[in-house]
This record gives structure tokens, C-alpha cells and sequence, in this order.
């Protein structure tokens, strides 16, 4: 620190107010990452679902419609939980704004929650097919967006590492979300009825993978929280667990139960690890007011470049 | 702004504001808050929690010049910066030997012409007000603190009270403060209530040398440009006006600054854009990636159904 108040960025001359946060940490606890996670779950279990019902692999359809209920159920229950005044959720359907992703996120959610849980209802009970069909459609139709609307949200806010991966975070968590859905079914289906699902852990994991590499590389000097402290340490375990499962899933899992419930689980733990990479990842570029100023004066002098 | 993606161009409905308040409708208010003649005596902070029942935010010694009360928040919406500084006052001036310079300024909400605070909010609890200024309603918000990360200033914050004990010496009696926990977010409301009732806000009546200005935002612009040529021609050293310009990330603030060193200096952004401007292309992206989704697992069935 100088004495003029100013700080010096890595390679960067930079200046602060005491070195102090430009920008708030989020307010979110635990319960957020969490529900990315059962909520990318949902979304994809629910697509699953019913792609496997109309392709006639009826213990496929039945579980991962089971499994999308049970986190469509989860979901609610974490998001209300964080909420800093619980008893007011249904504030959240005062309104309607497109320009609020938390507002459609809760429009989306309370749909897909309503579909999936009486999907599953109606399943349990073998009656009123229709309606479990059209509860199953609504349920996939509203799935994907349930999916990648989170990583919108995050992006939607002033945290550098989030909003300038504005365009790659919905597809990263789409992608972990295809991963997760697929090893939640694995553990649950039989290996040789599973084919899908394992495709999916597998595909969802190589497209994690990548996506969180090029939206690293984009991010450049901003991105360097993903190797650092907490989001460093839940990053290279995501990329662990996530890998080992896949292959383990690739390998053995069309053969071996216990594989497929092992490669399952890792691909799961290592997909929460991913979203909980991304979470801190936010907390720590807020923190730093150098990755809040560095990339506004390179704005700046790139915009008086091109004015000249 | 076809710039923008505000609620307004994304579904074709008129403008928010003022439109919506039709007759109701009044001239846009702000505050001018001229740093150069700040004296630091906080007088802005004192009423501001006074009028506004705002609670204390911690007793502590940061040991940063004059300043403890470090940022902005829940419980601070006035905020008076203190910078030392070996800068002389004046261009002119020798630059060696016992130059200083002490910087004061007041931060305050900078009532965004887009708000990205009131553009998130998922219950409408944050609203424009007929004056075009940006308000929390503390009975609709729920404490959901998306706004928090959301504002390129970081002015909102959710309030935590402390645990209530015997031990705690909670100043106010309101019925629910220092009780339990608050959960929802705070921020200036630049004076709803007094501004209603015809008054300038408490931070700008208090103000004994007329930093802060309050009034109607074209005319404290113009105000503001003719301070600004006479500290140019006073040879003022650093002298700039941060957030006038309403072509800026954020279309203008509603409360803006005279500075005399670079925002960042004082803990301000330098270039502040609202995370809303590009939502349309968000938007697009999403539902993109939800497009893959479907399509990553119809993929998985392509080498059979089981």
C-alpha cells in the first residue's frame, strides 16, 4: 500500500480506496451451489424422463422421472431456506420480469416442480395416464431452461469472473447438468437398461471439461480465481472426480453395477464440486477490487483508442 | 437507448418511468455531490441514520485516515471517503516537497437511469419512484440479495443485525430491530418521504458547505459543468465529473460526483456498465445451451434406447 492510497496489481499499476472491495460479495450461503446442482439435476432428468418413455425403455423413464421429482422437490426447499425473510417466497410471483433471470428462474422452477412432482405422483399411483403425460411434457418442456438459466443469473450481476462468461456459463451448466443427471440414473438403472444415461454422464462430463477450459482461457486475468483458494481447491477436485468417473463409467459400466454406482457417484460429487467452483469463484473476484478496475481502464483506454 | 436491454424494449412496453405515472409524474431529482469543497465532518452520515433509523454498523478503528466507516451498506448510506495523498493541490503547484492533499467525498446510491439493482429484483420490491429515483419497498423484499451482486457499485447490502442479548447494546427501540435477524437488503432512497413531503433529503439539508446538492438533475448538470470549468480554470489538479454523462454504462447516474483523482481512488468503479445492457444476448444464450441440453440427451439414445 502507498501512501496515497493506492495498491499495486501483480504486473499491473492499479489503485484502490485502502485496497478495499469496489463491488459486494454475494449474500448466498451453502444452500445456492447446492440447488444449481439439483436444479441442473431436475432439468436434465425430467428431458431424460421422457425421451426414454417414448423410446420404450420404460425402467429408464420411470427412475429418472423419479429422480427429477426428488430434486424438483429439493430445490424450493433450498432456495427458500437462503432467503433472508423465508416467509415471503411467494413474493417471488408478485411479478413477471424477463429482466430478472431469478424471476423467470422461479416461474420456470415452479412450473417444472409442479410437472415433475405430479408426474411422479401419478406414476407411483399407475392412474390418470393423460394427465401424467401431459404432466411429463410440461415437465421435459420446461427442463432445459431450468438447466441453464442459473448460469444467466449468475452472469446477470457486476462479479467480473461471472459476467464476463456471460455467454459460456449457461452452456457449462447445461453441460453439468446433462453430466449429473446421467450418473444420478446410472446408479439407479440396472447397466444393461442404463446406455443412455451413461452416455450422458460420460458426454456431460467431456463437455464440462471443455467448456470450463475455454471460458478460463476467455476470462484471462479474471479467470485466474478458478486457480486460486477455495474456487481453486473445488475446481481440481471437480476435474478429478468428474474424470475418474467418467472413465470408470466408459470402461466398466455397461458390465458392472458396482462400476456404474462408483462412476455415478464420482461423476456427481465431481459436478457439485464443479458448481461450487464457480460460486466461490464469484466471492473471490468481488473481494479483489483488481479484477473490478484492471479490465474498466483497459475498457477505457481501448474505447479512447478507438475514438482517436 | 436501443443500447439497453431494460424490461421496456425487451417486452415493447412503454418506458417505465415517467410514463407510468402520468400526471403524477415529477422532474427527475438527484444529488450533486461536489467533493472539492467537502470538509469530511460526516454531517451527511449523522443525519442520514438519524431520519432514516438506520443502525449502527459496528464501532470500529480502521486506522484509514478519518474514515471507519470503510463502505457503503446495509447500515451506511452515506459514506464519507478520506484520502492522504503527496499531490498538490493546484497543476501549478511544485510537486516536491510538502505537497499533500487530503481528498473527502460522500458516497451515496447512485440512483442508476439503469439500474441494474431494480432491473434483477425478482419481487418489484425495488422500484422507480415518479422523481426517477431507485427505492427497496422493505415490505415486498424478501431478502433474496440478488441485487447485491448485481449493483456495479456495491451499494446494496442485507442487513444483519446483531444477536439480541443482554450484553447487546442495540440503540434503537423499533419494534423489530436488534430482535431478530433483519434478512432483507438496504440502501438510500434518496429521501423518499421527505421528498414527498416537499423536503431535500436529510444528507443535503445537513451539509454545511453544500457539497452535496440536491435537485432537479438537469439543472444540477449544468450546475455542475460551470464548477467544473472554474476549478479547470483554477488550475484544480485531478478535476472531473464521474457519472454525468448520460451515454455512459449506466446512462447517468442520478446522484453523481465532482472528483479530484481517478473514481477507483475513492473506491468507485471507472467504468461502471449495468449487467442488464447485454441481457438480450444472455438471454439468447441460455436458451441456447437449454437447446443443447435437449439435444445432448436425445444424442445419448442415438446408440440405443438401452
Amino acid at each position: 500500500m502507498n501512501g496515497d492510497g493506492s495498491i499495486t496489481a501483480v504486473g499491473t499499476e492499479m489503485r484502490s480506496y485502502y485496497g478495499r472491495p469496489i463491488l459486494k460479495e454475494p449474500v448466498w450461503r451453502p444452500e445456492i451451489p447446492w440447488y444449481f446442482f439439483t436444479g441442473g439435476i431436475a432439468g436434465a432428468s425430467s428431458v431424460l424422463s421422457l425421451v426414454a418413455r417414448l423410446a420404450g425403455n420404460e425402467r429408464l423413464a420411470k427412475r429418472s422421472l423419479y429422480v427429477a421429482a426428488a430434486a424438483d422437490i429439493v430445490s424450493p426447499v433450498l432456495l427458500i431456506s437462503d432467503l433472508g425473510r423465508p416467509e415471503r417466497f411467494l413474493n417471488m410471483f408478485r411479478v413477471f420480469k424477463v429482466t430478472s433471470p431469478m424471476s423467470v428462474g422461479s416461474w420456470v422452477l415452479g412450473a417444472s416442480g409442479t410437472a415433475s412432482g405430479t408426474a411422479a405422483f401419478l406414476e407411483l399411483l399407475g392412474r390418470w395416464r393423460p394427465v401424467k403425460y401431459a404432466a411429463e411434457a410440461v415437465s421435459a418442456l420446461t427442463g432445459p431452461p431450468l438447466a441453464t438459466y442459473t448460469g444467466t443469473l449468475i452472469a446477470d450481476t457486476a462479479i467480473p469472473v461471472w459476467h464476463e462468461a456471460r455467454h459460456e456459463l449457461p452452456f457449462l451448466f447445461g453441460a453439468s447438468a446433462v453430466a449429473s443427471a446421467g450418473a444420478a440414473s446410472t446408479m439407479l438403472v440396472p447397466p444393461a437398461e442404463a446406455g443412455p444415461a451413461r452416455r450422458m454422464a460420460v458426454g456431460g462430463v467431456v463437455a464440462t471439461n471443455a467448456l470450463s477450459l475455454a471460458m478460463q482461457a476467455r476470462l484471462g486475468m479474471v479467470g485466474e480465481v478458478y486457480h486460486r483458494g477455495e474456487s481453486g481447491k473445488y475446481s481440481a477436485i471437480a476435474k478429478l472426480c468428474t474424470t475418474t468417473g467418467a472413465v470408470l463409467l466408459r470402461r466398466r459400466g455397461r458390465r458392472s453395477r458396482v462400476a456404474s454406482v462408483i462412476g455415478g457417484a464420482l461423476v456427481l460429487g465431481g459436478e457439485a464440486s464443479l458448481r461450487w467452483s464457480v460460486f466461490k469463484a464469484g466471492f473471490q473476484s468481488a473481494r479483489d477490487p483488481k479484477y473490478t478496475v484492471v479490465p474498466q481502464r483497459e475498457r477505457i483506454r481501448a474505447s479512447a483508442k478507438n475514438g482517436q | 437507448m436501443s443500447d439497453f436491454a431494460t424490461l421496456a424494449d425487451i417486452t415493447g412496453a412503454p418506458e417505465a418511468w415517467p410514463d407510468t405515472y402520468g400526471d403524477e409524474a415529477k422532474p427527475r431529482m438527484g444529488f450533486f455531490t461536489d467533493t472539492s469543497i467537502c470538509i469530511g465532518c460526516k454531517a451527511c452520515e449523522v443525519a442520514c441514520k438519524e431520519w432514516n433509523l438506520v443502525p449502527d454498523d459496528g464501532l470500529v478503528w480502521t486506522g484509514e485516515s478519518y474514515d471507519n466507516t470503510s463502505t457503503l451498506g446495509a447500515n451506511s448510506w452515506r459514506h464519507v471517503a478520506f484520502v492522504e495523498q503527496r499531490t498538490p493541490l493546484r497543476v501549478d503547484q511544485d510537486g516536491d516537497g510538502d505537497a499533500l492533499r487530503w481528498l473527502m467525498s460522500s458516497d451515496v446510491c447512485k440512483h442508476c437511469t439503469h439500474a441494474a439493482c431494480l432491473d434483477v429484483c425478482p419481487t418489484g420490491s425495488l422500484f422507480r419512484t415518479e422523481f426517477g429515483t431507485v427505492v427497496v419497498q422493505e415490505d415486498i423484499c424478501n431478502g433474496c440479495g440478488y441485487c447485491v451482486p448485481a449493483c456495479p457499485f456495491g451499494v446494496l447490502d442485507k442487513r444483519h443485525l446483531p444477536a439480541s442479548g443482554p450484553e447487546d447494546p442495540t440503540p434503537l427501540e423499533l419494534p423489530m430491530l436488534g430482535k431478530k435477524e433483519d434478512g432483507r437488503v438496504w440502501k438510500c432512497t434518496l429521501c423518499y418521504d421527505r421528498l414527498k413531503g416537499g423536503h431535500e433529503p436529510a444528507c443535503a439539508k445537513a451539509c454545511p458547505t453544500n457539497s452535496i446538492q440536491f435537485g432537479e438533475l438537469d439543472t444540477l448538470r449544468d450546475r455542475a459543468d460551470q464548477r467544473l470549468a472554474k476549478l479547470q480554470e483554477q488550475g484544480w489538479n485531478g478535476a472531473r465529473l464521474y457519472g454525468r454523462d448520460p451515454e455512459d454504462g449506466v446512462g447517468g447516474f442520478g446522484a453523481f460526483f465532482l472528483l479530484l483523482d481517478e473514481p477507483e481512488v475513492y473506491g468507485l468503479p471507472p467504468d461502471p456498465v449495468v449487467p442488464t445492457k447485454d441481457l438480450r444476448r444472455m438471454w439468447a444464450s441460455a436458451a441456447l445451451a437449454a437447446g443443447a441440453v435437449a439435444f445432448g440427451v436425445v444424442g445419448a439414445f442415438i446408440g440405443g434406447s438401452r
